[in-house]
């Protein structure tokens, strides 16, 4: 007997166990077989700081969001359809983001009371009838999976350990997904471990069968390929399009790239991915705090290479000094800043936008630095271009603002064509008569970069304010006020592309303005406003030092401004100093990015006022 | 050695030195400007990067390269040049504030990894630019205007925390001492890894007078304890012995010549060394001067660099269009 196949449009799965259970693996790779099968799709990691949390418990719960679509999307869904709980805790944990009607899988033979108990169920949600309004699947995963590999010298714990695949497998079967590069990904990942690699497999295809076979499950769905431009794609995270934009740029402006590093939540997948590219001629150096991982960079730099520091939020106060040399040496140098919750240690492993100012304004003395910021996990490949373009063109610190959500999220990305990629050669200072560091180029008012090595123009540079030209220490008055202002002026003049505005047609009242990780949730909230009949423009600022030509005409041309951030309005600020316009922020910092309703909501309040 | 025909007129520069009359460092800048020719490297190849305090002033002095860079980070911006720049010579200056204490961590960082950097520490156990601190190797009991009734931090031995942190190259000499200061810079160029000398440097404004026993013509040859590789540890009148697992001053002829211990400075155990350092603490009655250790280790930089060499040799260079398609693709059409 065949079961029925129904189409969807779109789904919003959640996988959710115990940090122990392998549910970001699982969720990797069922991301993986949606992509190859040409969904859009986007991801959301949600994982606890603790490494391994007491097991069971409700600190411990590790969970992995997929929203895919025969559309394109922008966001890992508000909410999901289906919820995987391969424990009690999983389900105390999510099930208030469930909507009623929403699947849940769970494995039941983790619901004892023991396990209940652990998490403050009185009774059995299973049995009590508390789950009524929602279409239940208890699936005694553990037991099936156990019985499936009886025939394998493994012990029962052994065997266990892959019930996430056997939930994998069920899933595949449910939406149709292909299982070879699963498959493939199994077998290279266990190579050397056959039985681990056998146990696996029969889990995976037993889950799979499970599916098929069983009458808990009526129908299975197919979701359409997505419409996207043609081309070779692969699935990126924000974190890894970093990584992997700044070893193109330094190919395309042949200069050696040199990470300087303290590991750090949740920036320290971009030190994982650089360090394994030594063949590219990366230099990552982990070093003792993140004072010497911004130092060697800016040591890196001054010798010629591009100069990197990666880190979040405490790690930026830590590099502050670092920073302020670096301006005032006038070099290149790219901070990257992939930001968590805060203050002080925070929410490591959460996302937000609150260090925007510090990156503007945490140094001491009037100490100008460029800001860029990535809107979307593969956008972190074109910022980190754009980052070396300015650092180098400029000699100029540039920072770039990621976020917890872009950084661990994915999304297809459609892979460049080399040939299409800048080009990002720099000249050196060259020996000559007479040289003067600090004599500043018209366009760029930026200074050479000048690197030891290069015969006859041997001079000394230093975080002592600099004689105009010479470079030489200088405590003049009127210098001092010229070199301030000269720094100011080279910043504010960095070239950078004008606001887009999207405002289909032309005269919306409000404008949502967003930047960073922000541009999912805001423009999937702008769809459904508009598919409402409302009117409302977007646009979303990448570069927020200096901010874009345009931005003045844009913010006068709309009556209304709102500002979602992921901070109690710290774009906003700097929007109201510098154009005296009073936009609305709206703010939230629960270390979670917006759900596309909230914004809707929020802006419909604004439209209705 | 190359005959480049450089003259210490080629590595002075023509800024106008502003140490205060008498202090140390102008014959540390002197002995060094005068010792550059002969390091046979070109001017534009070699750069010097201090911290903050009055020695790190020193690179602006000197017509080569320079970074007068912030309180107490000079060893990380000189590791990362380091690391990258494998042709550069690198010499790192610095105080015993700005390395022990609010650089300390960078400092046995650097030693550990044993990076090719050259450290000079000028040691003159006061803070000077900030006008009479006590600092982290002043005497305990130190009245200074921090401490007016004494300081009460026990300071660190700069040469026992180096030997701590395994520092392929440890080294002390006195600022007045041409001579020996020569011979420790030709030695420390010699070696691959990092060196770090401890240079006792008088401050004639806010510590003067704290090394005179080892700088007075009357009290040097009985305080000083010449250690010269593969000869006996000994002063005009004292002599070190083992004493079990430490080592003994004794006065010379109260013991047979042969019980003096000679000084092996290639020993690979790091104890020898640190008992040696141990030898003189804030008392400069009798102190070893000398190279403490001068051991073969890998140079960090050297490791950086064939890492990658080797994978380049074995995977060729990196594709960046193949980089890019890492993983699971797939072709929309």
């Amino acid at each position: 007997m065949t079961k029925p196949v129904l189409p969807l449009k779109e789904v919003v799965i959640r996988f959710a166990g115990d940090s122990g259970d392998g549910m970001q693996l699982t969720g990797d790779r069922f991301t993986m077989d949606t992509a190859s099968l040409g969904n859009d799709l986007s991801t959301l990691p949600n994982y606890p700081a603790e490494i391994r949390a007491p097991q069971g418990t409700l600190p411990g719960v590790s969970s992995f969001q997929l929203h895919f679509a025969d559309h394109l999307i922008q966001t890992p869904g508000d909410a999901p359809d289906v919820l995987v709980a391969m424990n009690p805790a999983a389900m105390k944990a999510n099930i208030k983001d469930l909507p009623r009607g929403a699947t849940i899988i769970v494995d039941a033979d983790e619901f004892t009371t023991r396990n209940l108990t652990k998490v403050g169920y009185a009774t059995n949600p299973l049995e009590d009838g508390s789950l009524e309004s929602y279409d239940v699947h208890a699936v005694p995963l553990t037991t099936l999976t156990v019985a499936a590999l009886s025939g394998l010298p493994l012990s029962r714990k052994d065997a266990e350990r892959s019930k996430n695949m056997f939930a994998l497998g069920l899933l595949s079967w449910l939406y149709h997904r292909p299982t070879e590069a699963t498959e493939n990904f199994l077998k290279a990942k266990f190579s050397k471990k056959p039985d681990i690699l056998e146990a696996n497999l029969i889990a995976y295809r037993t889950g799979w069968n499970f599916g098929e076979t069983t009458e808990g499950f009526a129908v299975s769905y197919e979701i359409a390929p997505a419409k996207m431009a043609p081309g070779l794609y692969r699935n990126i995270t924000g974190n890894i399009a970093l990584a992997h934009g700044l070893i193109a740029a330094s190919q395309l402006s042949g200069l050696k790239l040199f990470l300087g590093s303290y590991p750090i939540t949740p920036a320290s997948d971009i030190l994982h991915e650089l360090s394994k590219h030594k063949k590219f001629g990366v230099i990552t150096f982990q070093a003792e705090d993140e004072i010497a991982a911004v130092g060697s960079a800016l040591g890196a730099s001054y010798g010629g290479a591009l100069g990197i520091t990666s880190t979040s939020g405490p790690g930026v106060a830590l590099k502050a000094e670092m920073i302020g040399l670096a301006v005032m040496l006038e070099l290149p140098l790219i901070v990257i800043d992939v930001q968590r919750g805060g203050p002080s240690t925070g929410l490591p492993t959460k996302t937000e936008q609150a260090d925007l100012l510090q990156a503007m304004f945490g140094r001491n003395g009037e100490s100008p630095v460029a800001v860029i910021a990535p809107s979307t996990p593969s956008d972190c490949f074109t910022i980190a271009l754009e980052a070396v373009r300015i650092s180098t063109t400029y000699r100029v610190p540039v920072f770039i603002l990621s976020d917890g959500y872009i950084a661990n999220g994915s999304e297809p990305w459609k892979i460049p064509d080399i040939a299409d990629l800048p080009d990002l050669h720099v000249e050196f200072a060259k020996t000559q008569e007479g040289f003067l560091p600090y004599l500043r180029d018209p366009q760029t008012l930026a200074r050479p970069w000048a690197i030891p090595g290069t015969k006859g123009i041997e001079h000394r540079i230093g975080g002592v304010e600099k004689a105009d030209k010479t470079g030489e220490i200088s405590y003049d008055p009127a210098n001092h006020d010229l070199m301030v202002r000269a720094r100011a002026a080279k910043v504010a003049g960095i070239q950078v592309p004008n606001l887009e505005v999207d405002d289909p047609s032309d005269d919306a009242e409000v404008l949502l303005l967003g930047w960073g990780s922000t541009y999912g949730p805001i423009a999937s909230a702008v769809n459904a406003l508009r598919e409402n009949g409302n009117k409302v423009a977007q646009a979303h600022l990448k570069y927020i030092n200096p901010f874009p030509k345009n931005l003045g005409e844009v913010l006068r041309k709309y009556p209304k401004v709102i500002v979602p951030e992921m901070n109690l309005g710290q774009l906003a600020m700097l929007l109201r100093a510098e154009f005296l316009k009073d936009v609305i922020g709206y703010n939230v910092v629960r270390g979670l990015p917006f759900t596309t309703s909230e914004i809707v909501e929020a802006t419909l309040e604004v439209l209705n006022a | 050695m190359p005959d480049l025909a450089l003259t210490k007129k080629d590595f002075t520069s023509d800024q106008e030195v502003r140490w205060c009359p008498g202090c140390g460092d102008y014959s540390i800048l002197s002995t060094m400007q005068s010792y550059l020719p002969e390091l046979g490297v070109p001017r534009e190849n070699i750069v010097f990067i201090s911290g903050i305090g009055c020695s790190s002033r020193f690179p602006y002095y000197l017509n080569t390269f320079g970074m007068h860079s912030i309180h107490g980070r000079a060893p990380t911006i000189a590791s990362g040049l380091a690391i990258s720049r494998p042709d550069l010579t690198v010499f790192v200056i610095t105080g015993d504030g700005d390395s022990l204490s609010i650089g300390g961590n960078h400092l046995i960082h650097a030693l550990r990894r044993n990076v090719n950097l050259k450290i000079l520490l000028f040691n003159n156990r006061i803070y000077g630019l900030t006008k009479g601190q006590y600092s982290p190797t002043s005497e305990k009991g130190k009245i200074t205007k921090s401490t007016p009734m004494g300081s009460l931090d026990q300071p660190f031995n700069p040469i026992s925390l180096a030997i701590g942190a395994e520092a392929s190259f440890v080294a002390r000499t006195v600022d007045s001492d041409r001579k020996h200061l020569t011979q420790t810079l030709r030695a420390a160029s010699a070696h691959k890894g990092s060196a770090l000398i401890e240079i006792y440097q008088n401050c004639p404004i806010f510590n003067d007078g704290a090394f005179d026993i080892v700088k007075d013509s009357d009290t040097k040859e009985a305080a000083l304890l010449q250690m010269v590789h593969g000869q006996a540890i000994k002063s005009s009148t004292h002599g070190l012995i083992h004493a079990g697992a430490s080592l003994k001053v004794v006065e010379l002829g109260s013991v047979d010549e042969s019980q003096l211990v000679i000084h092996d400075a290639h020993n690979p155990d790091p104890a020898y060394a640190f008992a040696l350092s141990r030898v003189s603490a804030s008392e400069l009655d009798h102190v070893p001067v000398g190279i403490f250790r001068d051991v073969e280790r890998d140079e960090y930089g050297s490791m950086v660099n064939q890492q990658i060499a080797d994978v380049i040799a074995k995977q060729g260079a990196g594709d960046l269009a193949s980089l890019l398609s890492t993983g699971d693709t797939w072709v929309v059409d």
